[in-house]
């Protein structure tokens, strides 16, 4: 299922417009958005997400504009990883994953063993497998950033929107979640998300969005957009970069940029 | 489409699914709360004054025994312990639907000064030496205008969050606190215990406890299949959205059945703190925070509670009367600590 955005403009109180976003993100390509704190990542997912109204263009969902979606038909296609999560009440880590079937059930139902199935295999798969049982509360900031990820697994989408989904993450397991994104992408779901670290853009996106903090934007393949004097400018940061397995990988220098 | 279980085509909505009812898997907790609470019910007619034996008390509900039980039970005993019941079910429910809505397990029926407003309202019809039916019915107004001023202001210009809705609660309620000192200070002496008594909460001010019941049961029947949207509302407002939860009409719709809930009980007993706060987190700690558990057996968990506090409030001291605020306060608390400190 494909994600459009059209002409869209989004809505940051006290920045120009810049330059309208026309990407077309389609089921078996992973896109990745790089830039600066502040330059509205988490706002463009989240305008992406329909949970923002963008301050023009539009958002379409398989075609259809998604601000005329119902919320639940587009829960069963689009599922987000959040960067910020609220717990304020107590829950296992079975209930938390399972919340991830919403979408399907209807008020009166009770989820069935194929959702608790669903669920553990979720679990499983983020390795969080024995921990079913546990509190929410008693999780480390990695576990329950692989929890939010099993969630997004239980809510089996086609469209996966994901904040920084390698934040807390120790290394193994950002391969892990970046693995599991790219065989989404390889079976044809259609992946969006922002990501910090520029190296693991490069070692798994192959589209890239690179957005300015004033509101300017380039996008295309990735290996057009990883040219280091775009990504100096994006960052305000001097990069140094080698070839490693023919691909490049990017280390900050210690001047700010030139 | 990675869920092949979903049904229907892009963007259709998924067939229906068979799946095992909510009713079997909730029953057995709620049938022994059910019990828990006719066993109550029942002890609470018994008891009093002039003790019914259980003899006499089956007599009467089969519509015989002596005149003096029948008069006792059926006209004083049986509608105050039902007032009682729906009272402490309303103020229970509602307390358990603002902590969701707020996010903030401190929550209760009154944080956002509903019973301000009704107090302020009970307590003016009072000082004018009207009547209990004056008392009810201005106690509930107050408790809508306050509920209708405090959203208005939350509202402001922007839109509100939770936040911002407690804080603009608290602050309104510190209002009709002071104007209640007011009223206290400047009212004649011979109307203060009254007053003092309504502030505490007191069920003699129960005049038909069928208003309040059916609040009890309309809400109970709309709320429990809404259960699951709750649990994930509780997980915020943007995760909820995301997980097909149209959240503005589900928090308006909160609001404003929490209110009226907490109105409606305000309105038949006066302000009775704790029940609200307290049960629905002994619940949790009990039974974990699934909403779909937790709204109906805060129903029957609070109904009980009150039920028995007034029966203490009444027999204690007999023939005084203490009003039941102090005593689910004094029974309330400690449970409540108790459990609190027992928990992980």
């Amino acid at each position: 299922m494909d994600l459009e955005a059209y002409e869209l403009v989004i809505d940051i109180p006290g920045r120009s417009d810049g330059v309208p976003l026309n990407l077309d993100i389609r089921g078996g390509q992973v896109w990745g958005v790089l830039g600066p704190n502040g330059a509205g990542k988490s706002t463009l997912l989240h305008t992406l997400a329909g949970l923002r109204r963008p301050r023009s263009g539009q958002v379409l969902l398989d075609g259809k504009p998604l601000l005329s979606l119902r919320r639940r038909t587009v829960a069963r296609h689009l599922a987000v990883i959040f960067q910020e999560r609220h717990d304020s009440f107590p829950a296992s880590v079975l209930e938390t994953a399972m919340i991830g079937r919403h979408p399907f059930l209807s008020p009166w139902d009770v989820e069935t063993a194929e959702d608790i199935d669903t669920a553990l295999q979720a679990l499983r798969r983020m390795d969080l497998a024995g921990m079913e049982q546990r509190s929410v509360g008693t999780l480390s900031g990695g576990e329950r950033q692989r929890l939010a990820v099993a969630t997004a697994i239980t809510q089996t989408p086609s469209v996966w929107l994901a904040d920084e989904p390698t934040n807390h993450l120790d290394l193994h397991h950002q391969v892990s979640v970046m693995r599991l994104l790219a065989e989404r992408a390889a079976a044809g779901d259609a992946v969006f998300m922002c990501l910090h670290d520029i190296n693991l853009a490069a070692r798994w996106c192959d589209q890239l969005l690179l957005l300015y903090p004033d509101g300017n934007a380039c996008w295309g393949k990735a290996r057009d957009m990883l040219v280091p004097s775009a990504l100096e400018r994006l960052y305000g940061q001097s990069l140094a970069s080698v070839e490693l397995h023919g691909a490049p990988v990017f280390v900050p220098t210690e001047s700010a940029r030139r | 489409m990675s869920g092949a279980d979903t049904g229907a085509g892009p963007l259709g909505d998924a067939s229906s699914r068979s799946s095992a009812g909510l009713v079997p898997r909730l029953l057995p907790t709620l049938l022994l709360l059910t019990a828990i609470a006719l066993a109550a019910l029942l002890l609470a007619v018994a008891i009093g004054s002039v003790a019914v034996p259980f003899s006499g008390l089956w007599a009467v509900l089969l519509g015989e025994g002596e005149p003096l039980h029948r008069t006792l039970v059926v006209e004083l005993r049986i509608p105050r312990a039902l007032a009682a019941f729906a009272t402490g079910g309303l103020l229970a429910v509602s307390g358990a639907l603002m902590q969701v809505l707020l996010r903030n397990p401190l929550a209760d029926p009154y944080v956002l000064g509903l019973s301000g407003g009704a107090a302020v309202g009970a307590l003016g019809a009072m000082l004018l030496g009207l009547g209990t039916a004056w008392v009810s019915g201005s106690a509930f107004v107050g408790a809508l205008l306050s509920t209708v001023l405090v959203f208005g202001l939350a509202h402001g210009t922007g839109s509100w969050t939770p936040m911002r809705l407690l804080l603009t609660g608290v602050v309104v309620a510190a209002g009709w606190g002071a104007m209640i000192t007011f009223m206290l200070v400047i009212g004649p002496t011979e109307r203060i215990p009254g007053m003092l008594y309504w502030l505490m909460g007191d069920l003699a001010y129960a005049r038909s406890p069928w208003p309040a019941l059916i609040a009890l049961a309309v809400a109970c029947a709309v709320v429990v299949p809404l259960g699951r949207s709750l649990n994930v509302l509780a997980r915020g407002p943007l995760q909820a959205a995301t997980l097909g939860v149209a959240v503005r009409p589900l928090e308006w719709s909160v609001y404003v059945a929490a209110s009226l809930l907490t109105a409606a009980a305000v309105t038949t007993a006066g302000t009775i703190g704790f029940v609200g706060l307290i049960v629905p987190h002994m619940l949790r700690l009990l039974f974990g925070s699934d909403q779909r558990l937790i709204l109906p057996a805060s129903a029957l968990a609070g109904g009980t509670l009150l039920v028995l506090a007034d029966t203490l409030a009444r027999t204690l001291i007999a023939p005084e009367q203490l009003p039941v605020g102090v005593i689910t306060a004094l029974l309330g608390v400690p449970t409540f600590l108790f459990l609190l400190y027992r928990s992980r």
